[in-house]
């Protein structure tokens, strides 16, 4: 590949080569103050990669490639090579990870515990986690959350915040602008735009947090709170683990230790303010 | 119907996990999860290698949890014992 770069998100090493210069600076960008060990090797390996020589050029558009590839992955426009970088980045992990059970959650940090939050696209558990990372929360991850089989802890995956639609006013209203990337407009998930953690939560990545907390959000609707049982959570973690069928025993073990050792909820809010008070009142009743 | 006998899994072939009003089941032979509730881990705690029917297992579960083992519950034991054997959890004797 002609322009590539490394970049260390949490346990994750991704080596990532492009076609273009474009994306690789601005994933440069992104990532300008993450630790770099460029003597360690890959975990993963993202290409992105035009499909035909002349489209270089040409309608220039981004196929994602790697140790893993979904073959039905549409090609995107150039000026989405961010998108494609990203969404190559959470492939690569989601499919290939092994040594930790991958939750398809966000997840903050306080005073060494971690809360955990896991929704579908559209929960706001994202954005949550933004905010209360703007707080006195340490993000530990809006997307992907790891667990380590062998202690029951969580551990960071701080990529670069993926805003979308609403939340891109929200969030930028209270942070640097220089934290911020370009702004994606009209991709297939809306609007993007990504925030760069904060340099401690950066500096924090690989500080593991034990569990005090899982809540499942749904953006929208009254406040409720709704206390979820240790099957419930334990369905739907299965369902928001990428990797817990390759994991086998390990996975299993994990996930039914998270659920027996920590509180569940399943709450609603109709915005993000709402939503805060809530995580708040639930992780001080959590840890009383 | 007749009443047909069945084992348990080969002693260590599952590793079972209560969780509230469910039972996640972790089958290390098909590296399955299964998850379940009242009484098919009851059934499967009472079951071993030798090979037991819906009838002896009735009378098994009534006395373990003073059930009077009457009206059809022979009937659905012997439903559940299906079913357990279509999920790999206990085997045709």
């Amino acid at each position: 590949m002609r322009h590539s770069t490394r970049i260390a998100v949490g346990p994750v090493q991704f080596r990532i080569g492009s076609d273009w210069a474009a994306p690789i600076a601005a994933l440069d960008q992104l990532y300008a103050n993450y630790p770099q060990d460029d003597a360690r090797p890959a975990d993963a390996t993202v290409r992105l990669f035009a499909a035909r020589p002349w489209r270089r050029w040409l309608r220039p558009s981004v196929h994602i490639g790697g140790d893993f590839v979904v073959p039905d992955a549409l090609p995107l426009p150039l000026s989405m090579g961010l998108l494609a970088a990203e969404m190559a980045m959470n492939l690569q992990v989601a499919l290939g990870w092994r040594r930790h059970m991958l939750l398809h959650a966000s997840a903050v940090a306080k005073n060494g515990r971690a809360l955990l939050m896991s929704g579908e696209s559209g929960s706001g558990k994202s954005t949550l986690a933004a905010l209360l990372g703007e707080g006195d929360w340490r993000l530990m991850g809006d997307e992907f959350t790891l667990i380590d089989p062998a202690s029951g802890d969580a551990l960071a995956f701080p990529r670069a915040v993926s805003l979308k639609n609403e939340a891109i006013a929200e969030v930028a209203a209270r942070v640097d602008p220089a934290r911020l990337g370009p702004l994606l407009g009209g991709t297939p998930k809306g609007d993007i735009r990504h925030l760069i953690p904060r340099p401690e939560a950066i500096a924090a990545m690989h500080e593991p947090a034990r569990p005090a907390l899982l809540l499942f959000p749904r953006f929208g609707g009254q406040t409720a709170v709704e206390r979820m049982g240790e099957g419930e959570a334990f369905v739907r973690l299965t369902e928001a683990s990428t990797n817990y069928v390759a994991m086998g025993e390990a996975g299993f073990a994990a996930l039914t230790r998270l659920v027996r050792e920590t509180p569940a909820f399943g709450i609603s809010y109709a915005d993000s303010a709402a939503g805060m008070a809530l995580v708040e009142q639930l992780w001080d009743e959590a840890l009383r | 119907m007749p009443d047909r006998a069945y084992r348990a899994a080969s002693p260590g072939a599952l590793r079972v996990e209560p969780l509230g009003e469910l039972t996640a089941i972790f089958d290390r032979r098909s590296m399955q999860t299964h998850l379940v509730v009242s009484p098919m881990p009851e059934i499967l705690g009472l079951m071993d290698d030798v090979p037991c029917n819906a009838a002896a297992l009735t009378a098994r579960l009534a006395a373990a949890f003073d059930l009077d083992g009457e009206g059809d519950t022979c009937t659905i034991i012997a439903e559940r014992l299906g079913e357990l054997a279509a999920m790999g959890l206990v085997e045709r004797a």
